[in-house]
């Protein structure tokens, strides 16, 4: 990310000068640039003589620079649909529960960071100091509500049939929507611009600050969780927990600690998305954990549920999946669909994935002898 | 109670001293719903003891096991070194010297074979413990060089036998005091049995006390200092393995004679 050059004047999606997002989808906590913002915008020095001189390889270098707009777009989106995935894939490899109120512990997340924002930056604090100490108060509180979660919801039906803790996850997810809007009102709320506003141009492909931090950041934390996971000896034993806790408990393993451990990675890193998000687009709001975490749900499925390497594979891929589908929408339908229909992407992925390949794109294939 | 009174005259001349047995059940009983498996059976292993509990498929054999391990609940008395454990969560036990082998081994078939032997030792996590580890983990890659040849492999790839090496390797890592061994010839040919049974000998010669169940009855009475015959769930014979071994029941039922 070296070449520095902000000079381009493509407007920021995240902040609006009101702090509200002037466009619907924008609402939805979607894809930063759906459709092609900088369009219309110059694309670089050459554009002044090319066109002129031969107009065709122009339009393909055109043609290049948008679908690698696109591209870094879904891998910003893709990234943070990574780390909502991997809070999925963990518990579900650990217990083998779809924990649908994760989303929501996105949006607590999202909604905790952003007020710990605004307290921190009017105690005068610098503004990364800031966003680190929100970050980390957002986590401390979605871990410890992932923990009462698991305590209360899901920990008595250890035993029960699979249904009974899917149904009271649901149950769990709507009553955090319902205590985040009697606290935080139905309102859109604006985050504050931590982070500097400029925009990298590489090659023809237009990056902003915050892009670069969310890609850096899911990565350098998604790295570190794979190492945690496959190095260590915790993760060793949350692998071995995975496969058979009664088992592991004969090496001296207590599931118990090694379940809350997963809630609480899991909601650590669903901290992390929903700041990261509420950064990106400027705006947090009661209702925004449900889609992401919809769609996330749809990353881990796609690849491979219960395989972290398949949550960051299937988040990255759906995420350009989709910042493909929207920017491209419009050209193939002939302008009868615009890209507010791309959401409908990533329910196509998860359809067709659990069609033609449900264990996803790393679904487990060990053979286990008796 | 007299039950295990009357099983100390056939304890062999080790472990005969101090408070008595390693270990001590009373009264044990395992139910599953409305069918009880194990009916109020009582037996004691003493320390360096390589005792077995032979009996016909669904006797019970395993229920007993997992009952020791606090895999299954169960009512009675299970005294282990002087403690009645009946209370403890499994995962405590192994750092008080209990390990299982498990029926069917229970490799973790994610985890490559040097993985599995390294979670048989996640209790021994001190910094100070790490060398005694690697040697011990050294020393089950003597025991069996099979393994060692396979360390970096997934376990879920290993032949059935090399499974039962790895599921006794990973209990060694343990460093038990009291082996729990469940079926290890189950499902294996010929000569990995020998394989097997020569690696228990030489870890009951070590000096670790083991309980070993066993559906070949033949093979588990040549290798143990005593027997007990368990029918039904419930304890029909108890003596030493030369002589379970001469008895005309046992014979008759389980030596196919």
């Amino acid at each position: 990310m070296g070449a520095a050059g902000n000079h381009q004047h493509r407007h920021p999606l995240s902040i609006t000068e009101g702090g509200f997002p002037k466009t619907d989808s924008r609402l939805r906590g979607v894809s930063p640039a759906p459709t092609f913002p900088q369009g219309d915008a110059p694309i670089s020095a050459t554009t002044l003589t090319l066109p002129v001189l031969c107009p065709s390889p122009y339009r393909i270098i055109r043609g290049v620079d948008i679908f690698l707009q696109q591209v870094a777009n879904g891998l910003t989106l893709g990234s943070i649909y990574a780390l909502v995935a991997l809070g999925y894939t963990l518990v579900y490899g650990i217990l083998g529960l779809i924990n649908f109120a994760h989303g929501e512990v996105v949006m607590v997340g999202a909604l905790t960071a952003l007020a710990a924002s605004k307290f921190l930056l009017a105690a005068a604090l610098p503004p990364y100091l800031v966003f680190t100490l929100a970050f980390l108060l957002a986590a401390l509180v979605c871990m410890a509500l992932s923990v009462i979660i698991e305590r209360i919801a899901y920990r008595p039906l250890r035993n029960a049939p699979r249904l009974a803790p899917l149904i009271t996850a649901i149950g769990v997810s709507i009553i955090l929507q319902q205590l985040a809007m009697m606290l935080w009102g139905r309102s859109y709320h604006a985050m504050p611009q931590l982070l500097p506003e400029t925009t990298f141009a590489l090659g023809g492909v237009q990056i902003t600050v915050i892009q670069i931090v969310i890609i850096g950041v899911a990565g350098l934390t998604m790295a570190a969780l794979l190492v945690l996971v496959n190095r260590t000896r915790l993760g060793r034993a949350m692998r071995a927990t995975a496969e058979n806790p009664g088992i592991a408990a004969l090496m001296g393993v207590d599931a118990n600690r090694i379940i809350v451990l997963a809630f609480m990675i899991g909601s650590a890193l669903a901290a992390l998305a929903g700041m990261l998000v509420a950064s990106n687009y400027g705006i947090a709001h009661y209702n925004m954990g449900f889609m992401l975490g919809l769609k996330a749900f749809t990353a881990a499925v796609l690849g491979g549920i219960g395989n972290l390497a398949g949550a960051v594979v299937g988040g990255l891929l759906l995420g350009v999946i989709e910042a493909l589908g929207a920017g491209y929408i419009g050209d193939l339908t002939g302008g009868v669909l615009g890209s507010q229909y791309q959401d409908v992407f990533a329910f196509f992925v998860l359809i067709g994935v659990l069609v033609l390949r449900p264990a996803g794109l790393l679904g487990e294939r060990v053979a286990e002898r008796a | 109670m007299n039950d295990s009174g009357a099983e100390s005259m056939h304890l062999p001349r080790e472990g005969e001293q101090g408070e008595g047995h390693l270990l001590e059940v009373t009264n044990l009983k395992v139910r599953y719903g409305g069918i009880t498996a194990v009916k109020d059976i009582s037996f004691s292993v003493a320390a360096g003891e390589m005792v077995c509990l032979i009996g016909a498929n669904g006797a019970g054999k395993t229920s007993t096991l997992k009952a020791l391990a606090r895999m299954i609940p169960a009512d009675g008395d299970i005294h282990y070194a002087g403690r009645r454990i009946n209370g403890f969560p499994a995962h405590t036990l192994i750092s008080q010297g209990l390990a299982l082998v498990p029926e069917g081994r229970g490799v973790f078939a994610r985890l490559t074979v040097a993985e599995n032997l390294a979670m048989g030792a996640y209790h021994r996590h001190r910094p100070d413990e790490r060398a005694a580890v690697q040697e011990d983990a050294a020393r089950m890659y003597t025991l069996f060089p099979r393994l060692a040849e396979r360390r970096r492999q997934l376990a879920g790839t290993l032949s059935g036998g090399e499974q039962q090496m790895l599921a006794i390797g990973r209990a060694l890592m343990g460093k038990p005091q009291l082996l729990l061994l469940d079926e290890p010839s189950m499902g294996l040919a010929p000569l990995m049995v020998q394989t097997v049974f020569d690696a228990i000998r030489s870890v009951a010669q070590s000096g670790v006390t083991i309980l070993l169940v066993e559906q070949n009855a033949r093979l588990a009475l040549t290798v143990c200092n005593r027997g007990y015959v368990l029918e039904n769930g419930v304890i029909t014979l108890s003596d030493s393995a030369a002589n379970l071994l001469a008895d005309p029941r046992v014979r008759a039922a389980y030596l196919g004679e």
